[in-house]
């Protein structure tokens, strides 16, 4: 089962006059970790940001092209931002949860979008995603404590147990170990292997190594091009293009 | 003006002081300037700030406590008898220093000479008239003890001024003096110059503290005195507010408290929401251009005196309240109300709460936001499930900054709230109907202290009582409210 | 079961497709839609309210600048004037302003005459009530100043009387003269037929910026003149007080200060003292300056005072704030160079802070201007009829305030007073948009970033 899940052709992203993103067309396959590389400002994170119109609630940011998620247009006007990213999960750089209790962190999202008809079946969601998130264990008798008085590791589960909450079909993270110490690193990446199973997850790393741990396949960015694409395995042992190379070898970066 | 010839005086034996300093530490270095510790202009200034500084140090210390001293002599001075059964000490010394002006004023305007002043005799002079005629007005005739005090307090100042005047120049000549003499060359004029501006500064600095001391002082000390006159149980405790200059008052802070509080409610119900939804929708949804065009246009209300408001009050939002709501419903027949002030109160109140909540808004992380996007929440429910929430101590600091403005503000319920005070014996129906003139805190402080008022009577004295409560409540509020917004704002840094 | 939960496949929630809202998103979204319409309620009711006190004041003030006058030529004749015919100044002094009323009446009688203008069931005397009861006086002042006029016939414009005047205006009807005593209908029709014939007019009013209050029974002789100069003397000690002081605490705290627990006591009672009710201040005068310190009541420099305290944290805080953006670079290249501390400060800190500094003093000023309850605890609120002196002695004379004479307007029952008080805010609004319009060109133009 690895079909196309989103598709992307000839994105253009422009921050008011600056061209951040061009002519990048990529298919990310579903039930896969694909690793998004390359130097700092090389776009990366911009482009996952357009997976689900994040992009949008920056006022000067304007996205040109085709995304498709499962053959539909992300970017018609048709589509409702807050639909998209139900179905598409974001976890972000620094841990960020919500000022309230572990509990309503995760269940803020079934909340919001319906997904629960009683207590009882959001009792349920918020367990499940708190397990997929693999941090039940250590906060299953603190339920009702504040979300920020985590670990910074736990805090990141904790927001990844929140994106997978509202059962999304894509999980998009941006660098989600950069804050974080080896082995709160080390317990994520575990977890995102786990989490291929059902999603498909595309991350962004600034490590060459958690990218060849962690992903299946890797695209490595540079001045806002997708220079290559391909399986990791292929990339980090036999770049095609040179700037592929002298990036991985650590002659840019 | 003998005082501002005093000053000029010290300021010209300054300049005086100055040009001679300079010039005699340009004539020890030779006329080279190099050779000195310091610029020239520093020995100058250190000779003008020794003249300067003590004299009219003194000077200020003198003013200060001349009155006070001479007070206390001429006051121990009048005889027991002299003070009538239902009079007081401090009301005769009034009408002692009033005879002294009185003939002070007599004397300038040429009705009676210095000497007759002074010699001034009730058996053969009808003082009351001789006064009447250059527009003193006495309230009884004058006695002859108390004649005798006006004109001992009279001498004892005339005297006090002649000394003040030798001693404040004598310091002056001295640092003129002693500045002059140490200078030379070598002298280190500018380490010195700048030790006593550092002074000054520390001075200013502390006019602040003094100010503090100065309210609290003064209320605290008038306070007492008011307790000393009325129970302090029934002042805090009583339910009435009947002040009878004849005596025998109800002076209870209840009546006035209540009302206080509930214009403050009125106005926090109309501020914060629309205060707050504006600082939501300017934060949250406005674009670069509504927002240099509205915030500014919503600030002017923050801008405009507290005045403009009262009179807003009393000649649009009470009559139309009135006519269109009170009237109609049967509440009431005054345009001066509870809900007017309120009102309008709750207007001057928009930008208070608006502002602040704005920069409070404004200061929730981004990233706080971009993960309640992420999981696919509207715009509104991030801000009503997560901004909000996270924002909610710096705006509650913000409601309780906005409270004790409410609590403090006098003209708007001088003119929009009335002057009755609320009664707990008419039940609880007039109470709460918001239609109903009530008076405040601030509106009895201005109403006992402007007229004519008598210092020594419990009625006016209250209305120092009444500022320190007051100031006691507002102080807390703002302690409150800083207290939290600050523990709000290293939450985020 | 939880084994099931943790290894299930995704719930298939989201299906759907994309292009099409499910019900339940289109609730979300119309929630959105009226969340966003509330925030702009929120700013319209502001600006509206903005609006609506803008235009109530305007509409009820604008008036007072525009003033009734009649026009009469009126004889000073010599045998009331002057009886002895010597032209003696204290002879004429002697006459008092009941004097001079007949002859306002005569002038009125010939106006009448001349104009062949008569209302049936009016006097003489009720004619000349037309004008103000403070003509007789202004009749008077120019003899006094004129004594050579007397036995001429003299054009004067005296002011209508404030009911008169209200008429012209449209707060006095023919309905509610029937029901006032103050003015009957047949003097209203005379003032038709005056309007049409060009005796009686609206002009604008000088006399309402230059002229001191006047009585309760003759609102339309009172002016601001006297609690304009009061207010111009109160902002006068404020600045002179005020500026040094507040500049000179602010470079002591933010240049000099070890960080201690004095100096942090100083800063919380800075803060607070922000945030203490005007009134409050207000008692500390009179306790203080009144009856301690033994200062005349009524008068500007006490004002003053009380003002430059309240003004002091404004002032303190916002000059801390400029001290503070000029960059620590520039005082480390004073100090390289070998400049005192004090140098520093003076020479290179104080003129690059100096547009922030005016800027905030402008702001204080203008809040103080318009500051009202204080004053009105130190007797400001009194009758003063008479021009202040000169400063500094005028600084003891007493005197009113701008918005103290607004205030002291609102408490008279003549209706024509509301117009006044109104008018005086107006001019008051004037100042204060001056006042801020300086402070934001002087940013303008001297803001940099750094």
């Amino acid at each position: 089962m690895t079909d196309v899940k989103i598709a992307a052709r000839d994105v253009q992203v422009y921050y008011g006059d600056n061209h951040a993103i061009r002519d990048v067309s990529v298919d990310i396959k579903d039930k896969t970790v694909t690793a998004f590389i390359g130097p700092s400002g090389c776009g990366k994170s911009t482009f996952l940001r357009c997976l689900n119109r994040m992009n949008d609630t920056i006022d000067i940011c304007r996205v040109e092209g085709d995304i498709a998620i499962d053959g539909e247009d992300i970017y018609d006007k048709r589509v409702d931002p807050v639909q998209l990213r139900a179905k598409v999960g974001m976890v972000f750089q620094k841990p960020n949860p919500f000022p309230k209790s572990i509990y309503d962190n995760v269940a803020y999202g079934p909340k919001i979008h319906g997904l629960a008809r009683n207590k009882a079946e959001l009792d349920e969601i918020v367990e499940r995603a708190l397990r997929r998130g693999a941090i039940w264990d250590e906060v299953k008798d603190r339920l009702t404590e504040p979300g920020t008085g985590l670990s910074g590791g736990q805090q990141q589960r904790l927001c990844i147990a929140r994106a997978v909450a509202t059962e999304p079909e894509v999980l998009l993270m941006d660098e989600p170990c950069s804050a974080l110490d080896p082995i709160a690193t080390a317990q994520i990446e575990e977890l995102i292997d786990e989490l291929k199973q059902n999603y498909s997850v595309v991350i962004v790393t600034h490590s060459m190594q958690q990218a060849a741990r962690v992903s299946q396949k890797t695209a490595f960015f540079h001045l806002g091009y997708l220079v290559e694409y391909g399986e990791t395995g292929h990339i980090f042992t036999n770049p095609e293009d040179p700037r592929t190379e002298s990036y991985i070898t650590g002659r840019i970066g | 003006m003998p005082l501002l010839w005093l000053v000029l005086t010290v300021l010209v034996l300054a300049a005086a002081g100055f040009a001679m300093g300079r010039g005699r530490a340009m004539a020890s270095a030779g006329g080279d300037a190099r050779r000195m510790h310091s610029l020239p202009v520093y020995y100058g200034t250190n000779v003008a700030l020794f003249v300067i500084t003590p004299a009219l140090g003194l000077l200020l210390l003198w003013l200060l406590v001349q009155p006070a001293w001479i007070e206390n002599r001429v006051s121990s001075d009048i005889p027991e008898s002299a003070i009538g059964e239902s009079s007081t000490l401090g009301l005769v010394m009034s009408d002692v220093r009033r005879i002294a002006d009185g003939l002070d004023r007599a004397v300038a305007e040429g009705v009676i000479g210095e000497d007759e002043a002074r010699e001034m005799r009730t058996e053969f002079t009808n003082v009351r008239d001789r006064l009447g005629e250059v527009g003193v007005a006495l309230g009884s005739n004058v006695e002859a003890p108390i004649l005798f005090a006006a004109q001992q307090y009279r001498q004892m100042s005339a005297t006090g001024n002649l000394w003040m005047t030798v001693a404040v120049l004598a310091v002056a000549m001295v640092g003129f003096a002693g500045a002059l003499v140490l200078t030379n060359k070598d002298y280190r004029a500018r380490n010195v110059v700048e030790r006593g501006v550092l002074v000054i500064l520390i001075a200013a600095a502390s006019i602040a503290i003094l100010t503090t001391l100065g309210i609290v002082l003064s209320m605290l000390f008038e306070t007492r005195n008011f307790f000393s006159q009325y129970p302090w149980t029934s002042f805090f405790f009583g339910f009435e507010w009947a002040p009878d200059f004849r005596g025998n008052s109800s002076l209870s802070i209840i009546p006035l408290l209540w009302g206080t509080l509930y214009i403050s409610f009125i106005a926090l119900l109309v501020a914060v929401p629309i205060g707050l939804f504006a600082a939501i929708y300017m934060s949250e949804y406005a674009g670069p251009k509504m927002r240099s065009v509205a915030k500014p246009l919503i600030e002017i209300l923050a801008g405009i005196p507290t005045i403009v408001y009262g009179l807003f009050a009393l000649i649009t939002v009470g009559p139309l309240l009135r006519d269109y709501f009170a009237m109609p419903m049967g509440l009431g027949e005054s345009a001066s109300s509870v809900a007017t002030a309120g009102v309008v109160m709750g207007v001057m109140l928009i930008p208070f709460v608006s502002s602040l909540s704005d920069d409070i808004i404004n200061a929730v992380p981004q990233a706080m936001r971009d993960g309640s996007f992420a999981i696919g929440a509207t715009h509104s429910e991030t801000i009503r499930q997560v901004v909000i929430p996270a924002a909610l101590p710096g705006i509650v600091g913000a409601i309780l900054l906005a409270a004790s403005r409410a609590i403090g503000e006098t003209m708007i319920v001088v003119l929009g709230a009335g002057a009755a005070a609320a009664q707990f014996n008419r039940g609880l129906g007039e109470l709460v109907n918001p239609f109903e003139a009530m008076t405040t805190v601030t509106v009895k402080i201005v109403s006992q202290l402007t007229g004519d008022t008598d210092f020594a009577a419990p009625e006016t004295l209250v209305a120092f009582a009444l500022g320190l409560t007051l100031f006691v409540i507002t102080l807390g509020l703002n302690v409150l409210a800083l207290w939290i917004v600050r523990r709000y704002r290293e939450q985020y840094e | 079961m939880t084994d099931v939960i943790a290894d299930g496949a995704p719930a298939g929630r989201h299906k759907g497709s994309l292009l099409a809202q499910d019900t339940r998103t289109k609730k979300r979204n119309a929630a959105e839609a009226r969340f966003k319409i509330y925030g702009l309620f929120a700013i319209c009711l502001g600006l509206l309210a903005l609006v609506w006190l803008v235009t109530s004041i305007i509409s009820n003030g604008a008036g007072a600048f525009q003033q009734t006058f009649v026009t009469l030529d009126v004889t000073l004749a010599e045998e009331r004037l002057d009886k002895n015919g010597n032209r003696d100044p204290d002879d004429l002094r002697k006459v008092s302003t009941f004097g001079y009323a007949p002859l306002i009446a005569e002038a009125m009688e010939a106006k009448m005459t001349e104009t062949g203008i008569a209302v049936e069931g009016l006097s003489a005397k009720d004619a000349a009530a037309l004008v103000s009861k403070e003509s007789p006086a202004q009749l008077r002042n120019f003899v006094l100043a004129n004594p050579d006029q007397i036995g001429e016939t003299v054009t004067f414009e005296f002011l209508a009387g404030g009911r008169i005047d209200g008429y012209l205006k449209g707060r006095v009807s023919m309905e509610s003269a029937v029901r006032d005593s103050n003015v009957s209908p047949e003097q209203l029709m005379l003032t038709d037929a005056f309007v049409e014939a060009g005796v009686v007019e609206k002009r604008f009013n000088w006399l309402f910026l230059t002229a001191p209050d006047a009585s309760g029974q003759r609102p339309e002789a009172a002016g601001l003149g006297v609690a304009i100069i009061g207010s111009f003397y109160m902002m006068l000690v404020v600045l002179v007080l005020a500026l040094p002081i507040g500049v000179a605490a602010s470079i002591y705290l933010e240049e000099f200060a070890p960080k201690n627990r004095v100096t942090d006591i100083i800063e919380v009672n800075i803060s607070n003292l922000a945030a203490v009710p005007s009134i409050v201040f207000g008692i500390l005068g009179l306790a203080i300056f009144i009856n301690f310190a033994g200062l005349p009541q009524s008068a500007p420099i006490v004002g003053g005072l009380v003002l430059t305290l309240m003004t002091l944290p404004t002032i303190i805080i916002a000059t801390r704030a400029s001290l503070k953006s000029v960059p620590p670079s520039i005082r480390e290249a004073a100090l390289g160079v070998g400049a005192s501390k004090m140098q520093t400060v003076f020479h290179h800190v104080l003129p690059l802070a100096a547009p922030g500094i005016l800027t905030g003093t402008i702001i204080g000023l203008a809040q103080a201007l318009g500051e009202t309850a204080p004053l009105l605890l130190i007797g400001m609120v009194a009758f003063v009829r008479e021009f202040p002196d000169g400063p500094p002695e005028g600084l003891f004379d007493p005197a009113s305030a701008l918005p103290v004479q607004v205030f002291n307007w609102t408490q008279r029952s003549d209706p024509a007073f509301v117009e006044r008080a109104s008018g005086a805010i107006i001019v008051l609004l004037i100042f204060l948009l001056i006042m801020n319009a300086v402070a934001i060109m002087l940013r303008r133009r001297f803001e940099r970033r750094w």
